[in-house]
């Protein structure tokens, strides 16, 4: 769209999961966290996971990002693709500036210095923080430090991004910018994204598809299309009909629990 | 639609910059540089002005003869001669120059034994406890041992130093790579850092407070050891600040005495000053430097 962008690959081939079980412990204290999920997420496909407490969604995207192995089952990613993670925290480094921090996986993947510095400010510019470069992180706002935490996950020039309830611990008002923000990175960058959260309205406002998982152990039980043209908002009907939808489900699995 | 997209765009970006503005203002709040120092320097010049009117009125009580306890007036006369003599400052050299060996080498050592024992399970249950048994040691307690090694000579004096240094260096090192953030561990993981490379972005320097804290502390027991060493281990040939305070004693100099612990006092507040102000800029850059708390 824009020359000053350099594109990013994108993916060609699907992110893929066939049966992935994962326990944790041995013997009579082991945990099914995940039991038989199989799931694929089309090249430019913005799946949202949502679930309870204890359903293995994190799990599920340590699986994916290579952080752990699988039990059982397996998991394909398309051709070289190392896929970025993002956490409920920023996890940035305080030690590092801004630029400090977005510059890691730059200097990592050996880029030299000039392309280096060029690919921080076009990065920065795209997250808004064009003015912030110098900051250290603790100067900034929550939603200032996932942005650059964002910022630092597109450095990996990977088409794959996954989210661990990446704006969970934000105030309503920048969650709802910071959802305009993805969507539009998202648009652009034809990226897939693999996005974890409990939150129902969060997942229909952003959602292609909507994957429930159940709790102990974590399976698929319901999965939807979200078919609301974009841009959407998180408070329009049609997203607070899919919201409702889910959340009448996911009561359905934690009652479940109960008993 | 085209400019109805756009005016979208525009509205977001002010919103945003918007956003940010309310939510970092008021967050650079900054008094003068003059200030600050001011505020950290009056107590410590109080408290000195009262330690020595204390001694001063110690000395006029007469609860001790003027040639054992001087006052600070006459103990502050010698301490300018002594300041502009060569004595000192060969001294200090002599001095110095151990320290500056000693705790180098107590930083090899320690931080070799400290990643070794951070990463090697084995290393940890055999050498863990041995180590923190060794920061216990008085330094003091070594010497019988090393003059008999080493007779009266530099290297007892080193082998000391080390000994007292090198522990709490270790287990600085150890404690800093054991308290990494787990969650840093894994962004700096999933943005391509391994081995050596997970050391160099991310352990190294997240450990980095706790081994300055290590260093500081590692610092104020190579001191301790060397003064111990200087007076127990006299070399004739160098008079090392130690040494002097030997000689002072013998000659019942007590001006001289005196004036010599302030010298020491003043070298060991002046290096640990300066590992506190590394500390801090560390902490400050880190953004967990609590303004009040300074």
């Amino acid at each position: 769209m824009t020359s000053t962008t350099t594109t990013p690959r994108s993916a060609t081939a699907p992110v893929a999961l066939h049966g992935v079980t994962k326990v944790y412990g041995h013997g009579a204290n082991a945990v099914l966290a995940l039991d038989g999920v199989s799931l694929d997420v089309a090249p430019g496909e913005f799946v949202c996971l949502v679930g309870a407490s204890g359903c293995g969604k994190s799990t599920l995207l340590n699986l994916v990002a290579g952080l752990d192995r699988p039990s059982g089952g397996r998991i394909d990613l398309p051709d070289g693709v190392n896929p970025g993670l993002m956490f409920q925290e920023p996890a940035l480094f305080p030690w590092q500036t801004v630029e400090g921090n977005v510059e890691v996986p730059l200097k990592l993947r050996g880029l030299p210095r000039a392309a280096r510095r060029e690919r921080v400010a076009e990065l920065l510019r795209t997250v808004h923080l064009a003015d912030f470069g110098r900051k250290r992180p603790h100067e900034l706002s929550g939603g200032m430090r996932q942005r650059v935490a964002l910022a630092r996950t597109l450095a990996l020039d990977t088409p794959v991004l996954l989210m661990d309830e990446p704006f969970g611990a934000l105030d309503a008002m920048t969650r709802d910018i910071l959802h305009d923000e993805l969507e539009r990175i998202w648009t652009e960058r034809k990226l897939t994204v693999l996005f974890v959260t409990h939150n129902v309205r969060e997942a229909a406002r952003l959602a292609d598809r909507i994957i429930l998982l159940s709790s102990r152990p974590g399976r698929i039980i319901y999965s939807t299309r979200v078919d609301v043209p974009r841009p959407r908002r998180i408070d329009s009907p049609e997203v607070s009909a899919i919201a409702a939808e889910v959340t009448d489900r996911l009561r359905t699995e934690v009652g479940r629990h109960g008993q | 639609m085209a400019s109805d997209t756009l005016t979208t765009a525009q509205r977001s970006d002010a919103e945003i910059s918007g956003l940010d503005a309310l939510e970092i203002a008021g967050r650079d709040k900054e008094t003068s540089r003059a200030a600050q120092l001011w505020a950290a320097t009056w107590p410590k010049i109080a408290a000195l002005a009262l330690a020595v009117g204390i001694w001063q009125v110690v000395a006029w009580t007469g609860w001790k003869e003027p040639w054992v306890l001087p006052p600070p007036g006459p103990v502050l006369a010698d301490l300018g001669e002594y300041v502009l003599s060569a004595a000192l400052w060969d001294g200090l050299a002599t001095t110095g120059r151990r320290a500056a060996l000693g705790f180098a080498a107590a930083l090899v050592i320690g931080l070799a034994l400290g990643l070794a024992v951070a990463r090697v399970r084995v290393l940890r249950a055999a050498l863990g406890s041995m180590i923190t048994a060794l920061q216990t040691m008085p330094s003091i307690a070594w010497f019988p041992l090393a003059i008999l090694l080493f007779g009266l000579t530099e290297q007892a004096i080193f082998f000391v130093v080390v000994l007292g240094a090198a522990p709490s260096i270790a287990n600085g090192v150890i404690y800093g790579v054991d308290y990494v953030p787990p969650l840093l561990l894994r962004a700096g993981r999933n943005l391509g850092a391994r081995r050596l490379n997970l050391y160099r972005y991310v352990i190294a320097p997240a450990a980095l407070p706790a081994i300055v804290a290590g260093l500081k502390q590692g610092w104020a027991f190579a001191w301790r050891s060397l003064m111990a060493g200087e007076l127990l281990v006299v070399i004739a040939t160098r008079t090392s600040i130690g040494a002097q305070l030997t000689y002072a004693r013998d000659f019942s100099d007590a001006e001289r005495l005196i004036a010599i612990m302030i010298v020491i006092l003043v070298v060991g507040l002046v290096v640990d000053a300066a590992f506190g102000a590394a500390d801090r800029a560390i902490r400050r850059r880190w953004g967990v430097l609590d303004p009040a708390g300074q």
